[in-house]
């Protein structure tokens, strides 16, 4: 059981990667505090937005966790990277695709059915499918030494794997945003906003190549 | 359409910031051709270190007579920015213009060259009839989640206007936006309040109220619209209807303030039945409702019969006529434009209910016929405004709209544009360098890289 680790290191990562990203949530913390020159209207914006992208996350292990009582790997493995590969080619066709029907003023459960819509349109969730795949199979099965398909996610399992990947973006959403409206101001973005999208597609289609080759 | 891998670096989060923005070294302005052939749409060389400077570098020719080219907007915009539908690396490169009577909505491509513009697309009137049940288009904003645009009636010429959504991507119809109107009929100008998810719309006529001309029985009557409306922008429903009273005919042009944390704007009326005096007024939220007050009020002229145009034999005077207004990106200096007397004012209106004139240009004028330094005797009157982003130059042209250029300058209107210096503590000047005159009209201007009607703000 060497590096047990890494499925839990890169589902930090991801975590992170999509707090970095300013179209996920933490520049519209910053604008809402800007727009209210309040920072407590900063502050209020983080965790909806967290529980919005956990519960996109969620739905995703909750498919997965089923998923493997009723598929054999091998079969769910390449229904996975197809699913990844179908969702990277609709972000090619459609590149500046984005949610309608928000405005600023969305109120705290509209963050979180923005950060929901974001994460899942974003194939949040599906980006974890290969992760959540190497996951090891949980103890209770190990012991017993079923490693056919029996052996999936536990629901606990599950659940800390959305947790501590939403954990990873609430914290450097949160850093951040602070730092953003505390210090810099919004002018960097003119610069420094990459195309994060772009490289987000292209990570889509290494997961799925990933998927269908681990 | 291509993406970019950094941000579009016209796109400024705030109107502060753009304020920064290298200044414009093209324009474009719309070309109209009464009666003589196809509209077009001008390259002017804006470049104050360039040879050519205040000429017209190149033109566009459209593929269709009667289009009646009028106002037009950029694909995408600063609002692009905004975090809760970002998509920044969209390239701010199409200009959408719509033809009034036509109802076609030509796309231009301004790259790679800016100087050599090029039709990539065109929108049939039967597209926009039989997605969004509209005719007319009239205004284009870039909104955060599509381009926005209003229409003046229905495919029969009557009303209701409304606006209608075509996709920043594919320019497709997606739909009529409104999904309850209230009682708003009428329609002209839009626009928004971000920070407030609040949009407003304004009220001219419809179709078959304008195309002919002014119609003085609808006119007397007080048929003209004289209402704003009030609707949330995400929800796309009508929320409020302000009149300004019936004797107050065509209330057009609405600017906002451009810094989104302010819910105040100013919106310009033609004319008063009461004593054709023409009037800016500023609306603003208080207590959760939008009020509006008359803030500035320009009163009609005298002038002997003979030297009117017999519409106005009968008044013996020259109304203003208001048509089109402007704010600043500070929100600081408005400019407004009184069309039938041919002059041109800036007020400071860093108190929005308390303007203060602080500068007067003229030019033409039913009566006055003002000239540029380097003209001889002008008609029309200043009419379409476009200020650059640092608000240090402003752009003018008198065209209105064919009918009604006849009516109110039967001598035949011929097109100027001009250039104004304005002061950054008040006042303005003719550049004497900047000077467009032809046999064909023009009407809306743009500035390369955006300027102080095509872009909104999320960010303070």
């Amino acid at each position: 059981m060497t590096r047990w680790w890494w499925p839990w290191g890169v589902l930090v990562l991801l975590g992170a990667y999509h707090g970095l990203n300013p179209g996920m949530g933490w520049l519209f913390a910053v604008a809402r505090g800007l727009q209210e020159r309040r920072r407590a209207a900063l502050w209020q914006s983080f965790l909806p937005i967290a529980i919005g992208h956990e519960a996109a996350i969620g739905a995703v292990v909750v498919l997965v966790a089923f998923a493997q009582l009723v598929i054999a790997p091998q079969a769910l493995r390449a229904g996975g990277a197809g699913l990844l590969l179908a969702f990277a080619g609709y972000r090619i066709y459609r590149q500046q695709a984005h949610p309608r029907g928000f405005g600023m003023r969305v109120g705290l459960r509209g963050l979180f059915g923005w950060s929901f819509l974001m994460s899942s349109a974003h194939g949040a969730g599906l980006m974890l499918v290969p992760i959540l795949l190497s996951l090891p199979p949980s103890g209770a099965n190990q012991d017993l030494g079923l490693v056919a398909y029996a052996a999936g996610l536990s629901p606990w399992e599950g659940l800390l794997a959305a947790t501590l990947h939403t954990a990873a973006l609430l914290a450097v959403m949160a850093l951040v945003a602070v730092v953003v409206y505390e210090r810099y101001g919004v002018a960097f973005l003119r610069r420094a906003w990459l195309n994060v999208d772009l490289i987000w597609t292209i990570a889509l289609l290494g997961a799925a190549l990933v998927t269908l080759f681990t | 359409m291509a993406t970019l891998l950094k941000a579009d670096p016209t796109f400024y989060p705030s109107p502060k910031l753009a304020m920064q923005a290298p200044p414009e070294t093209v324009a474009y302005a719309v070309i109209v051709n009464p009666g003589k052939g196809p509209d077009g749409l001008a390259v002017l060389d804006a470049d104050a270190a360039s040879a050519g400077y205040g000429k017209v570098i190149s033109s566009l020719t459209m593929p269709n007579s009667g289009d009646e080219l009028h106002h037009f907007g950029w694909n995408a915009c600063s609002s692009a920015l905004c975090p809760y539908a970002a998509h920044p690396h969209i390239e701010r490169r199409y200009l959408l213009v719509p033809g009034l009577r036509s109802s076609r909505i030509y796309v231009i491509d301004t790259k790679p060259d800016g100087r050599a513009l090029k039709i990539v697309k065109t929108v049939e009137a039967q597209e926009i009839a039989n997605r969004a049940g509209y005719s007319r288009p009239h205004t284009t904003h870039c909104g955060p989640d599509g381009i926005y645009v209003s229409a003046l009636g229905g495919p029969d010429g009557d009303g209701p206007g409304g606006i209608f959504i075509l996709d920043h991507n594919t320019f497709e119809v997606r739909g009529r936006w409104e999904l309850d109107r209230g009682p708003q009929h009428l329609a002209y100008d839009f626009w928004w309040h971000l920070g407030y998810d609040t949009l407003l719309t304004s009220e001219w006529g419809t179709p078959k109220m304008v195309e002919d001309g002014v119609n003085p029985e609808i006119l007397l009557k007080g048929g003209y619209g004289h209402q704003i409306h009030v609707w949330d922008l995400p929800k796309r429903r009508h929320r409020q209807a302000i009149d300004l009273g019936p004797e107050q005919q065509m209330v057009l042009e609405l600017r906002p303030a451009h810094d989104p944390t302010r819910a105040y704007g100013f919106v310009g009326v033609v004319t008063s039945l009461k004593d054709l005096s023409a009037s800016v007024w500023t609306w603003y939220l208080e207590g959760g409702t939008w009020k509006v007050r008359k803030v500035i009020e320009i009163p009609a002229e005298p002038a002997d019969p003979k030297q009117l145009p017999p519409l106005l034999q009968g008044f013996k005077a020259v109304p203003p006529l208001v048509t089109d207004i402007n704010l600043s990106l500070d929100d600081r200096f408005l400019y407004v434009s009184c069309w039938g007397t041919g002059q041109f004012l800036q007020y400071d209106v860093s108190d929005p209910f308390n303007p203060r004139q602080t500068g007067s240009v003229h030019l033409g004028g039913i009566v006055r016929r003002a000239a540029h330094p380097d003209s001889g005797p002008l008609n029309g009157g200043p009419q379409m405004v476009e200020v650059s982003r640092e608000g240090k130059r402003v752009y003018l042209s008198n065209g209105l709209y064919n009918s009604w250029d006849d009516q109110f300058y039967p001598d035949g209107l011929k097109g100027w544009i001009v250039r104004l210096d304005a002061d950054p503590a008040g006042g303005l000047s003719i550049d004497r360098r900047f000077l467009v005159q032809s046999e064909q009209r023009y009407h809306q201007i743009h500035l390369e890289g955006g300027d102080a009607s095509s872009d909104s703000y999320c960010f303070a």
